[in-house]
């Protein structure tokens, strides 16, 4: 067996105040092996990534533990030493090349840069060959241009060649298709895998998607509150994860293929600086017997195989099933809840204007939930803005109950603006940092309902119930609060309304997986409990499958496809609802519904 | 094989058309509409509000038959907008009109021969403080930043915060107090006889140009030193320490660089923040200069003299507005072709 | 926000410059009950040196310069705290309304506020005068008038902002009126841009208030100001140092104590003031 090229030995990392961020960290690859490092938000995947480069950022140093590539150590040494072998030997792939090439730069500067800086020969011809590796443009026009003139798909392949260029054993990417659309997020992986086969690099490949990692790892290691939980083969991880929490992310992971009910994780991911004694998923665990792993820290045992798991439960951890979606309530037989006819609306810029919804019409019907999937800039977010009243269309009606919308919302009688709400993206944004938690939910009911302030707070202090936050945190203010959580309270002050059609916009696209499966699967039991109509905006097909009844396909503002949402997705008739399903990246051997 | 989403703003020879010539068109033209703006608000606020010129000059006890006759003979006596367009006719064609202190003395006296002169010495005093304060304030801003939180860095920190909140006169006359009061090194007004020029007299240059400098070059420093952090703690920085580039190629190639832009636009605020200074720092030294005469010009009224100074170092203002933008635009390759 | 403006304090920069702030205030305001002698009552020689019951000595017409000076702080400050607060009441409402309008309004604001801009404020306090005079009337309404636009920009920028934030958009969506938009959504948190600007408009309406006194073109004789004692002083340098020295560390201690309280407001907001241009 050859030795590893990248070996990691209890890889310590902490803040400079002490707090631990990664602990106990060990790994190895082999040359032309891809190790998929998994974790969500506060895993520690991107320190742990950061520093198979020998590297930190500011207040954050490298505490103990080894870091050696083919022999040479990362660790322990002068920054100048370190720097030298960092391009060359081991080199790092950003996750936004828009932010990580420098924008006073050309392409060919970039490029010639790292070859002037490690290597003796000239640039010119290495220029060329590397942007040809990348199945970038080779002529002198192109090379002349500097990032912002590429697109996010070019700019990342620059970034892959700069990476490359020096014939490093050893390529680190974090995260690197986050940002691009899903055809080209498939080409870029597609280049990846094709690059180690070529050259025989070791690849680690940081994500939180499982799904990515899946299709192209060979081993994965999964990260959680800054330790290893689970490592080893890809197949045999994805087929029988033995941590709970590997079982519970894998069950949150939506797959675009097999509409299926997503499982998700109880409990709040925990910070650092927050860690337990014990096992950090403890608290959460669903299969935890007894106190011992509350107190006690389990080590990482051998599973067989090249297998091995943190935890002293493993052999309890259940084969994970993936289960039918729930079935929808009956929809409502009298005529559509919400028609949209003809729409079609502008973004009119400085210079130009730009036609960003072409005749799109559709309709729900009380209690369904109708998916409108789309790329980045497809539309469907300025569709959920004319329904909602907060854009006006050039052309076109939306008629709620028979009778015709007025465009803007302040025009529009309050029942309309009470029965139609919406949930935004962005957890940040959709809170004002300055209102209580309370105060915000209850707003829409005193304002929309007339309820006195008293009976508003009643009924916000219901609704945090109802959507599973514990009803003292309505005396909080949104900046306390996680993501997850955040967007759980949006949900809450659009239900607040009492309204009949919840526009959702993207509400699940800034949160991980395991919130994102558990926001979902509250959405879901809110349906069938208040009969609530979804338009349910997203660019994820796997969050399609999780949800939708019917879904409506759009490319570039104008609708291609629509249909039943088990349907569409396994036999897509429309090329470009082939392209979405087929570059959208699923998980491998994934059990079949039970 | 491209990729799927081709970017919106790319085709670089789409905006080639000499896209340089059509921004610095379109900012001359921004600037003839300010400067005409400028032009009206100065004639506003010296003619068109209430205060009288001509018992300005002549001093409150006047004869009204006098203040007539006064006013008569400096145009006043008729309406606003026929005196606006009169004026502004004047400048065009390069007649600005006699000051009021001529009218006093009893006679005609042409501005542009009183003032002509003075632009000169204004125009040297400014040229050297802005020729030292310019590399000072790169050397020292980017240096602070370089060694953030290090000891060159706080002191450099709290002096320049210290001094950027004294008001020109202060520090002049703290200056005078120490070189001249303790000292007794430098003379503390200076005496330039008219029709020499302030170059013979390096002595007479000395305090004037520390006082200018003062303030300006520490609000330099600061904004230098803030742009040059922030290029440090850019995402591209720490790719290229990531890159293994060593440390002086990446301050130098990767931060500066993208410094540099924002620095332009830095000095640019601040050789204008010279033309405000440089008003009081000629009077406490009696310098004759343009800002001298402008105080003079105001202390007796002389409409005529000051609407001249005013509208030509407005002028100046906006033409180094315009060079800055220019400059700017040519460092930083983002502006360059959505110009 | 209660939090910060306490937290502020604690730093060094923003205890000393409280201290200093405290001080110069407190000698500025009851400065007058303490001055053994009225300020234009001549007590001695011109420019004669400290001495019994003149510890600071006399200024050009014989009168007491401690006494002066103490009465010569009310002038700078409540001309310059009274500009800065008409700049921020017109500033706030016009940036509010430009930044929220979305309508023609905005570039016709912006346009004049650009105008404005690209005139070196001292200049067009000097033209004010020439036009209207010399009078505390000019001095505050042209200092206000000098801060207004740059006020009324960063008011329009933070605005711009909130408003495409999703809560506003929720707010829209309700059907709220625009003042009630205004006041509950974007307000409260504007209010962080805006009191990190605060020290330096105050510092700039210092400085500028007082180079207008300085130049004989603001308070006239035989008012006491600090600005103008400097001024009317100047020549009896040698003679009596104190009477340029005594005011002039009063002057610099007040803007520099109001800078550093204002900076050490800014950085608890996480806003860094050394980007602000003091626009002289």
């Amino acid at each position: 067996m050859t030795p590893p090229l990248l070996r990691v030995d209890g890889l310590r990392i902490e803040l400079d105040s002490g707090v631990p961020i990664v602990e106990d960290v060990s790994l190895e690859v082999r040359a032309g092996e891809v190790l998929g490092l998994v974790g969500e938000s506060g895993s520690g995947k991107t320190t742990t990534a950061l520093a198979l480069l020998g590297f930190a950022r500011a207040g954050v140093r490298i505490d103990a533990g080894a870091v050696e590539v083919d022999g040479e150590p990362l660790t322990g040494r002068g920054e100048a030493a370190v720097r030298a072998l960092r391009g060359r030997l081991v080199s790092y792939v950003a996750q936004d090349p828009g932010l990580a090439l420098n924008p006073a730069l050309r392409i060919e500067s970039l490029v010639g840069d790292m070859v002037r800086t490690h290597a003796q020969s000239q640039t010119g011809g290495d220029v060329a060959r590397a942007l040809a590796s990348v199945h970038l443009p080779t002529d002198r026009p192109f090379a002349r241009r500097y990032p912002h003139e590429l697109s996010g798909g070019q700019q990342q392949r620059v970034a892959i060649a700069t990476a490359l260029v020096c014939a490093p054993r050893l390529v680190v990417l974090d995260e690197p298709t986050t940002g691009l659309d899903v055809v080209t997020q498939a080409r870029i992986l597609e280049e990846i895998d094709r690059l180690r086969r070529e050259r025989g690099v070791a690849v680690v490949y940081v994500s939180h998607d499982l799904a990515v990692v899946g299709s192209l790892a060979d081993r994965i290691a999964v990260m959680y509150a800054g330790r290893i939980v689970e490592e080893g083969p890809a197949a045999a991880l994805l087929a029988r994860p033995r941590h709970p929490y590997t079982r519970g992310l894998l069950g949150s992971v939506p797959d675009p293929g097999r509409p299926r009910r997503l499982e998700s994780i109880p409990g709040v991911a925990v910070g650092v600086g927050e860690r337990p004694e014990g096992c950090s998923f403890a608290p959460r665990c669903l299969q935890r017997t007894g106190d011992r792993a509350l107190r006690e820290m389990p080590p990482l045992e051998d599973v067989g195989g090249g297998h091995r798991v943190r935890c002293f439960e493993w052999a309890l951890t259940p084969p994970l099933t993936l289960e039918e979606p729930a079935v929808p309530p009956g929809v409502d037989a009298e005529g559509p809840l919400l028609l949209v006819a003809g729409l079609r609306a502008e973004h009119r810029g400085r210079h130009d204007t730009v036609v960003a919804v072409r005749d799109v019409s559709f309709s729900i019907a009380g209690g369904e939930c109708l998916a409108i999937v789309g790329e980045s800039g497809s539309g469907k977010t300025t569709i959920a803005r004319c329904v909602v009243g907060l854009h006006s269309p050039t052309e076109g009606s939306v008629v709620l109950d028979g009778t015709p919308l007025q465009p803007r919302a302040a025009r529009r009688p309050r029942e309309a603006r009470r029965r139609i709400q919406i949930v935004f993206q962005n957890p940040n944004d959709s809170l004002n940092p300055r209102h209580r938690v309370g105060d915000a939910i209850a707003r829409p009911a005193r304002v929309l309902r007339d309820l006195p302030q008293r009976d508003a707070h009643a009924e916000a202090t219901r609704l945090l119930e109802r959507v599973r936050l514990p009803a003292r945190i309505a005396e909080r203010y949104p900046g306390e609060l996680s993501g997850g959580e955040r967007q759980r309270v949006a949900i809450a002050r659009a239900l607040a309304a009492h309204p009949d059609l919840v526009v959702c916009d993207e509400i699940t696209s800034a949160l991980d997986v395991s919130v994102q499966a558990a926001v979902l699967e509250l959405l879901a039991e809110l349906r069938v409990e208040l009969r609530l109509a979804l338009l349910f905006i997203t660019h994820d097909l796997g969050v399609v499958a999780s949800i939708g009844d019917r879904v409506l396909v759009l490319e570039d503002g104008a609708v291609c496809d629509d249909g039943p949402v088990a349907a569409l997705l396994r036999e897509p008739e429309h090329e470009y609802t082939r392209r979405l399903v087929e570059s959208a990246p699923r998980l491998p051997r994934l059990p079949e519904v039970a | 094989m491209t990729d799927l989403a081709a970017p919106r703003a790319v085709a670089p020879t789409a905006g080639r058309r000499r896209p340089l010539l059509r921004f610095v068109l379109r900012r001359l033209a921004a600037a003839v509409a300010t400067l005409f703006a400028v032009s009206i608000l100065i004639f506003l606020g010296t003619e068109v509000l209430p205060g009288d010129a001509a018992s300005a000059v002549l001093g409150r006890t006047a004869a009204p038959e006098q203040l007539a006759e006064m006013r008569a003979a400096m145009g006043l006596d008729r309406p606003a907008y026929e005196r606006y367009l009169d004026w502004l006719g004047g400048v065009l064609t390069g007649d600005l009109g006699n000051s009021a202190a001529g009218y006093a003395a009893g006679g005609e006296s042409p501005i542009w021969e009183e003032i002509r002169p003075k632009i000169v010495n204004s125009f040297v005093l400014a040229t050297i403080t802005a020729l030292l304060m310019i590399p000072l304030a790169l050397v020292l801003g980017v240096l602070s930043a370089v060694r953030a939180g290090r000891p060159l860095d706080h002191a450099v920190s709290v002096s320049s915060l210290a001094i950027i909140s004294l008001p020109e006169f202060i520090i002049g006359s703290l200056l005078i107090l120490v070189f001249f009061s303790w000292l007794d090194v430098l003379p503390p007004v200076s005496l330039i006889a008219p029709g020499t020029s302030p170059l013979a007299e390096p002595k007479a240059l000395v305090l004037p140009v520390l006082t200018l400098l003062g303030a300006s070059l520490a609000a330099s420093i600061r904004m230098v030193r803030a742009g040059m952090v922030e290029a440090l703690n850019a995402e591209y920085v720490t790719m290229a320490r990531l890159n293994g580039f060593p440390e002086r190629m990446v301050v130098r190639r990767y931060a500066l660089r993208n410094a540099l832009g924002p620095s332009v636009q830095v000095f640019a605020q601040n050789v204008q923040y010279l033309v405000g200074g440089i008003v009081v720092t000629e009077y406490l030294f009696n310098y004759p200069g343009l800002g001298k005469e402008l105080v003079d010009a105001v202390a007796i009224r002389d409409v005529r003299a000051v609407q001249v100074v005013a509208l030509l170092i407005a002028a100046f203002y906006i033409l180094i507005n315009i060079v800055a933008d220019l400059l700017v635009v040519l460092l930083v390759p983002k502006l360059r072709t959505q110009a | 926000m209660n939090v910060a403006r306490l937290r502020f304090v604690r730093t060094p920069a923003g205890l000393v410059g409280t201290v200093l702030l405290a001080a110069v205030v407190g000698i500025a305001l009851l400065g007058p009950f303490f001055a053994p002698y009225a300020p234009d009552e001549p007590v001695g020689v011109p420019f004669s040196g400290p001495a019994e019951g003149t510890p600071f000595g006399t200024d050009f017409l014989g009168r007491d310069v401690l006494s002066r000076v103490l009465w010569g702080g009310r002038s700078v400050l409540a001309l310059a705290g009274l500009a800065t607060l008409l700049a921020y009441a017109g500033g706030i409402a016009i940036g509010l309304v430009a930044g929220y309008s979305r309508s023609l309004l905005d570039p016709v604001l912006m346009r004049t506020a650009d105008v404005m801009l690209s005139f070196p404020a001292l200049l067009f306090l000097l033209v004010l005068v020439t036009g209207a005079g010399t009078s505390k009337a000019v001095l505050v309404l042209g200092v206000a008038l000098v801060q207004m636009p740059l006020i009324a920009r960063i008011v329009r920028t933070a605005t711009l902002e909130q408003s495409v934030r999703g809560f506003v958009e929720a707010a829209v969506a309700r059907g709220e009126s625009t003042s009630a938009i205004l006041r509950r959504e974007i307000l409260p948190n504007i209010a962080g841009p805006i009191a990190a600007d605060v020290g330096l408009r105050f510092t700039y309406a210092i400085i500028l208030v007082a180079s207008v006194n300085f130049l004989g073109l603001g308070l006239q004789p035989p008012a006491a100001d600090w600005a103008l004692i400097i001024s009317e002083n100047r020549g009896g340098l040698t003679l009596n140092p104190y009477v340029i020295l005594v005011p002039a560390a009063l002057i610099s201690l007040l803007t520099i104590s109001v800078n550093l309280v204002g900076d050490a407001i800014a950085r608890s907001l996480g806003i860094s003031t050394a980007r602000r241009r003091l626009v002289r």
